[in-house]
């Protein structure tokens, strides 16, 4: 190896582990700097106290609590919705225009900013179908915005039943919605479920579409056509409203602490699928 | 669907269930294509009449924005200016470190350090904008603010390394999966040329991943362009044109949520206006990704 290949090697290798450190360094710093100053601000009454405007210490209950409605009406329409065009795309649709038409849209989806799905669901769920500001405005606002998570994962995971089974279950006479319902779907059930835990994450975390659909009231929602602010929204607004400092990083505590445990659901279920892949025996 | 004579031999119950089933599967599959119409119909309904009030000249290249007064402009030009400023910078700083991040952790890393970084990308990409915004706000803001000596740190500067933080692992990811995916012979075929590991890495199966990693920045843009939450809070979120680095400025995402709550009349049509641009932004980045994996095969995050 002569001289010159010898330091382009050198200064290549170089960039590779600063920036790498670089990534890493933000890491640490973005979650280091959350536990630290979010962990000592976590007790019993910050978890479970409501949200009066008068008191001067606030607790996140009703947010919780709301952001717990707004996941299980979301995932309430999305689910069935993506599993279905899910199975329409693996198991009956004939490659074409009709499926790349699906296809591009699904992406578009996908790519759309959520504060977009905000404007959306301001125009159409809360003024034109007068759903007012509430959660039922904010989950059909977020179940378009994750269907294509949906859609995505749920497909390669219908993708991943072995043939076999499918053909058994036909050639043993059972129809073909038998078989998807009574082989293919729980055979795919854990990438389904991951497809649920990655919807999850991002239904926590959204503000910018919920802003102006589900609303900013920090009470506990009494249905679904009432308003009710989520976690996300609540850190949002402490901040900017300049309420509270020690409640914001009590509240991103929280928030960091439900995407940790999102995050090892779906690593660990996208570790089955994987062995799956490989010709192991998940199940 | 299923075909009559596969379904004869069963009865009629389960003939009508299956046709029934089978139609309910298409109609989910055609929501997609039926939100993707009502959202451009609505998004476009709601702000081209503003548009055209305030004419789209007017609109588009006006530099004063200042709805709130009597005669007062609907100029967004130093928001469009201040996205993608803001974006450019992001990609600027955040596609170096992320591709050379892939590099090290599909090719260089020893065991433990992927075992430690996969986990951590994995979780940056999970982190909620709003806890990146509060971090940025709570760290980078004051760090900004006295490492350059300024009156106040909330600057574009700020904005573009909380994006360029937010942009990595998406970077990261579908570069990892696209120099993964270089077939083996090119590898192999280089190094018994002679050249060195680093060289192959840099010389061959990058440029063989190029339109996957492309891909990648184009969804990292789509990313930086669309943030909302994040950007606000440390940008200060002045309308004016942005004059430097260390100015305060806004982005046409921040100009939405920011005055949405309290618009009516041509302002809030103004607002709208600027959701229409921002989704035009994101429709033309789209057909560029579409035509990007249409030649370089498909690549997902």
């Amino acid at each position: 190896m002569n001289r010159k290949n010898k330091s382009y090697d050198l200064i290549m290798k170089a960039l590779i582990w600063i920036f790498s450190a670089v990534t890493l360094v933000f890491f640490l710093l973005v979650t280091g700097f959350i536990i630290i100053k979010g962990a000592p601000q976590i007790s019993w009454s910050f978890l479970t106290d409501i949200y009066k405007v008068t008191a001067d210490k606030h607790g996140i209950l009703p947010m919780m609590v709301n952001t717990v409605y707004l996941i299980l009406i979301t995932l309430l329409i999305s689910v069935p919705v993506g599993i279905f065009a899910a199975i329409y795309l693996v198991e009956y649709a004939k490659p074409g225009k009709i499926v790349s038409v699906i296809r591009f849209t699904t992406e578009t989806l996908a790519g759309i900013p959520s504060i977009v799905y905000g404007l959306f669901g301001l125009i159409f769920f809360v003024s034109f179908l007068k759903l007012d500001w509430s959660i039922l405005s904010g989950a059909l606002t977020l179940s378009i915005m994750v269907l294509p998570v949906i859609i995505r994962t749920t497909e390669e995971s219908l993708k991943t039943v072995p043939r076999e089974y499918k053909e058994g279950s036909l050639a043993l006479g059972a129809t073909r919605l038998r078989t998807i319902f009574k082989i293919i779907l729980p055979n795919a059930i854990s990438g389904i479920l991951a497809a649920v835990i990655l919807s999850i994450g991002r239904i926590v975390g959204e503000t910018a579409a919920l802003l102006f659909t589900s609303g900013i009231v920090p009470k506990i929602a009494q249905s679904i056509f009432n308003s009710g602010r989520t976690m996300s929204l609540h850190l949002y607004l402490l901040v900017t409203e300049g309420i509270s400092t020690d409640e914001a990083y009590g509240t991103a505590f929280v928030l960091l602490v439900i995407v940790i445990v999102i995050n090892r659901l779906s690593a660990y279920l996208a570790g089955r699928l994987r062995k799956r892949l490989q010709g192991g025996s998940a199940e | 669907m299923s075909n009559a004579s596969e379904l004869k031999k069963f009865n009629k119950k389960t003939r009508i269930m299956t046709f029934l089933v089978e139609n309910l599967f298409m109609v989910c599959a055609f929501v997609s294509v039926l939100a993707v119409a009502i959202i451009t119909f609505f998004i476009f309904y709601s702000g081209l009449p503003g548009m055209i009030e305030i004419g789209i000249f007017d609109f588009i290249f006006g530099t004063d924005w200042s709805p709130v007064y009597a005669d007062g402009g609907f100029g967004i030009l130093p928001m469009i200016l201040g996205s993608i400023y803001a974006t450019a910078g992001a990609i600027i700083i955040g596609v170096p470190v992320g591709l050379f991040t892939a590099v090290m952790l599909s090719r260089i890393a020893p065991k433990w350090l992927s075992r430690i970084m996969r986990p951590a990308i994995e979780l940056l990409a999970g982190i909620p904008s709003v806890v990146y915004g509060f971090f940025g706000l709570m760290v980078i803001v004051p760090f900004v603010q006295k490492f350059f000596s300024l009156p106040m740190g909330q600057s574009l500067f700020s904005a573009i390394l909380i994006l360029s933080l937010m942009i990595l692992p998406t970077v990261i990811t579908i570069s990892i999966t696209s120099i993964n995916s270089v077939p083996r012979e090119y590898t192999e075929a280089s190094l018994a040329l002679g050249a060195t590991k680093i060289e192959t890495i840099f010389k061959v199966e990058i440029p063989a991943a190029k339109s996957g990693i492309l891909s990648g920045v184009i969804l990292g843009i789509g990313r930086a362009i669309g943030e909302t939450m994040a950007v606000i809070m440390v940008a200060g979120n002045s309308p004016y044109m942005p004059t430097g680095l260390f100015s305060s400025f806004r982005t046409l995402t921040g100009n939405i949520a920011i005055e949405m709550g309290y618009a009516s009349g041509l302002h809030r049509s103004a607002l709208f206006a600027t959701g229409v641009i921002l989704f035009v932004f994101i429709m033309i980045l789209n057909l560029v990704l579409m035509a990007i994996t249409r030649k370089g095969g498909a690549v997902r995050e």
